[in-house]
């Protein structure tokens, strides 16, 4: 009884920490969502729900949680896809193996606005090289950052090529801890490579994967910076997302209580999206598969 | 000592010290900071040598380098060294000075003595900055400052931002195509009337039009009409108000441009704004390929660089292009004959609500905010604070920064319309000179002019005004449609901050609009 007393005071001070980073700024903003704070009335007073209502009818707020949504599908299945595409390419022992191991994590490893900034004079329509590439094989100009289609996919070139990396590390460190069993076990029944991959390294590879996805729509949710240094959420609204509407409302136009409101119907709206799309993709990717759990 | 001696050795001895220490003083000053001479005064770095601030310190916000930010970091280094105080200098891009500062504000903490950004901001930023002290509304450097000027950096009648910078949208444009004999021929077959500077938006559009998607100026490579800042959140605001002005402000009509102020009914969708957004979208067929994401930058670069004839935004890409390494150095002018940048023959009368017809066109040159400062009424050292910008802004500085045109640092005083002065301190030649001070006389004199909106809450405003001209640039909708759309945010916006807030915020506006004092204003 004792022990479990002094287990409890030793664990205060790490839980007080926790309630201190995370709880209470959550507290802190559910409580400015509940105020009028403004540029013009710096008060933590109380209005109700007020903020919330005026949300419900911002068309601008929910137009862009689609494209952020639209732009976060496209993102992560193509990092997925090529992360994973890599990281198989490079499981076995290949000719500069290491070199190619370290050259793909260095996009990760570089900041995402200064990156945009370069990309952005990548996409320059009379200046930069892309379109120069383009030109090499006969593919007339593209206005990457002046019409609204080329704009979008500019913003997920970016960011597939940024991000591509880190799926690849998780898969490469999924795939290299893979037991040798199953796969020997395929090649006495004779499977070739693309069955042993549909029926053994995809299977097996299941619950890393869920957990890259997971992590990658998370993070790309968040995508803003990019957007700030590459496009300002233009040509007009094609490429504005949730991330930078709240940075506009919150830190240009310092409406803080209402921004409060936003960020956490945000915040809810991805729990619960998550939320689904976990138990989806444990029950489609991991649930049918006995070998996996085995 | 014979008093003969005695006497001969002492006007010996003054008239050493008379014809030395000047002369040391002076060269001292100029060897050892670079400047061309130090203008005596109570804000001269023999003034400022003079003041002891050691054990001092003051924290200064400012923008990021070069603009802005390089003088202020260059001056606060060379005031440490003459007064023994600390001054930290700590850069933001501009999209972050507003929340840096508006945080500390907010909360009343002392963060920043100085803070630099928008002068448009003063409306937000007025409860929480501390009046200029009249001594330094007395030195020569401040008398100087235009009346225009005067007025962007006061607030109810009191100067609350020191005033160092004054900037405006204009019209300039490269003289030699105008000038070419086969140019002048192929355009008047092609139009039927000869080839001049445009002075209304239609003449404008023809001749950009005429200009763009052929390399006129021989050099291998396509130019273009015009070059403007139309990228969304960055400052295409201004360019927005450049245009649209010469359609909605009416020199007929007093009490507000951006709102009725009787009624305070947003003037954002009346058919001046809607006609001034339609030329605009047009514009984007003779602007560079990619125009409609050209923010400052990139349209200091283009016009700068030769890529296009013309362009209408502030001094900085015009001082950049008279840099001594410019292709375009001395072969550009600026305004028109009837004034700083482009007219109209029609504008909106929202009072009739019809159209009104000029002979000649009616100019409406927009002010276009500049950079603001002002010392935090929270600062404990505010008096090093004013000694600082006194220094700052002396004539010795102004007059080295104005021409460096990455400094941003642009005419703000009477003397800076002389054509003398730009003419011999930074070698232009004579009709350039001219050509710049008669728009900055014209930009000063006018009694027609847009000031920003300036009022609590101004960015609330100008991001739902670029939102909607975005989406009507990117053709997502039709002017009228977008405009509409910006003034019931507007009204929103107004009726959440308080429309009597805005209203007698807007008064300090309408006074600079209509010309007349603060509480003349109905």
């Amino acid at each position: 009884m004792l022990d479990s007393r002094y287990k409890h005071i030793f664990l205060l001070p790490a839980l007080l920490a926790l309630v201190a980073i995370i709880i209470f700024p959550l507290i802190y903003t559910v409580r400015l969502s509940l105020s009028g704070w403004d540029v013009n009335f710096p008060e933590l007073d109380y209005i109700g729900w007020d903020n919330y209502a005026r949300a419900i009818a911002d068309g601008r707020f929910w137009d862009s949680m689609g494209t952020l949504y639209l732009m976060v599908l496209f993102c992560v299945v193509f990092e997925y896809l090529l992360g994973f595409a890599l990281a198989l390419m490079l499981w076995k022992e290949v000719t500069a193996g290491r070199f190619f191991r370290v050259l793909f994590i260095v996009p990760m490893c570089v900041t995402p606005v200064v990156m945009a900034v370069v990309w952005r004079t990548i996409f320059h329509e009379t200046l930069g090289p892309m379109n120069d590439v383009l030109g090499w094989f006969g593919i007339p100009a593209v206005p990457w950052l002046s019409k609204s289609g080329p704009a979008f996919a500019a913003v997920i070139i970016i960011d597939v090529w940024q991000w591509t990396s880190f799926m690849f590390i998780l898969l490469l460190a999924g795939l290299m801890s893979l037991p040798r069993e199953p796969y020997e076990a395929a090649q006495i029944d004779g499977a070739g490579p693309i069955r042993t991959f549909v029926h053994v390294t995809f299977p097996l590879m299941a619950p890393i994967t869920l957990g890259a996805l997971i992590i990658r729509l998370i993070e790309s949710s968040k995508l803003m910076e990019t957007i700030y240094a590459l496009t300002s959420g233009g040509p007009g609204s094609s490429t504005e997302t949730t991330s930078y509407l709240l940075y506009i409302r919150g830190l240009r136009e310092f409406q803080i209580g209402y921004t409060a409101s936003l960020s956490i119907i945000y915040l809810a709206i991805m729990i619960i999206a998550l939320t689904i799309f976990a138990r989806s993709m444990s029950r489609l990717m991991i649930g049918r598969q006995g070998p996996v759990r085995a | 000592m014979h008093p003969r001696a005695v006497l001969a050795a002492g006007v010996l001895g003054a008239v050493g010290v008379a014809m030395s220490m000047p002369a040391f003083a002076e060269t001292d000053y100029v060897a050892k900071y670079g400047i061309k001479e130090d203008i005596p005064g109570a804000c001269s770095y023999a003034s400022t040598d003079a003041k002891d601030y050691t054990g001092h310190e003051i924290t200064i916000l400012t923008h990021a380098v070069p603009v802005m930010g390089e003088p202020v970091a260059l001056h606060s280094k060379q005031f440490e060294e003459l007064t023994g105080g600390t001054v930290n200098v700590v850069h933001a891009p501009f999209g972050e000075l507003y929340q840096k500062v508006m945080i500390p504000f907010q909360t009343g903490q002392h963060v920043y003595d100085i803070v630099y950004g928008g002068s448009y901001w003063i409306g937000d930023w007025a409860p929480h900055l501390a009046p200029v002290p009249q001594k330094y509304l007395d030195t020569d450097e401040m008398k100087d400052v235009t009346p225009a000027y005067q007025g962007v950096a006061s607030w109810n009648g009191q100067r609350l931002q020191y005033t160092f910078d004054g900037d405006r949208n204009y019209f300039k444009y490269i003289l030699p195509p105008f000038e070419d004999a086969g140019n002048q021929a192929k355009f008047k077959a092609e139009y039927g009337r000869d080839l001049e500077v445009p002075t209304t938006w239609e003449e404008y559009a023809e001749v950009a039009t005429f200009f763009s998607g052929w390399d006129w100026d021989g050099d291998g490579e396509l130019e273009y009409g015009s070059t403007e800042i139309v990228k969304r959140d960055d400052v295409a605001f201004a360019n927005f108000i450049t245009r649209v002005a010469s359609y909605a402000k009416n020199p007929n009509v007093t009490g507000g441009f951006w709102f009725d102020l009787e009624t305070m009914t947003p003037q954002v969708n009346n058919p001046g704004f809607v006609k001034g957004l339609e030329m605009w979208m047009d514009a984007l067929r003779y602007m560079p390929p990619g125009g409609i994401n050209f923010g400052i930058g990139e349209e200091i670069f283009s016009w700068g660089g030769g890529e296009s004839l013309m362009s209408v935004t502030w001094d900085d890409a015009f001082i950049q292009a008279m840099q001594p390494d410019s292709p375009i150095r001395n072969k550009i002018r600026v305004g028109t004959e009837y004034g700083p940048s482009m007219g109209s023959h029609k504008v909106w009368n929202r009072v009739s609500g019809q159209w009104d017809e000029f002979e000649t066109p009616s100019v409406a040159p927009y002010v276009t905010w500049g950079w603001g400062a002002g010392v935090s009424k929270y600062s404990e050292e505010q008096e090093m604070a004013f000694d600082w910008f006194c220094f700052f802004s002396n004539y010795a500085n102004t007059n080295h920064d104005l021409l460096i045109g990455r400094f941003g640092v642009n005419p703000f005083r009477t003397s800076h319309m002389d054509p003398d002065y730009w003419e011999k301190e930074a070698g232009w030649d004579r009709a350039v000179a001219e050509s710049f001070t008669t728009m900055l006389q014209g930009m000063d004199t006018s009694t027609n002019r847009v000031f920003d909106l300036r009022v609590p809450g101004v960015n609330q405003f100008y991001t739902a005004m670029m939102a909607g001209v975005a989406k009507a640039m990117a053709g997502e909708m039709t002017a009228q449609a977008a405009l509409d759309e910006v003034a019931e945010e507007w009204t929103r916006i107004a009726d959440r901050i308080g429309v009597d807030v805005i209203r007698e915020a807007y008064k300090n506006v309408v006074a600079l609009e209509d010309n007349v004092p603060l509480d003349q204003v109905k």
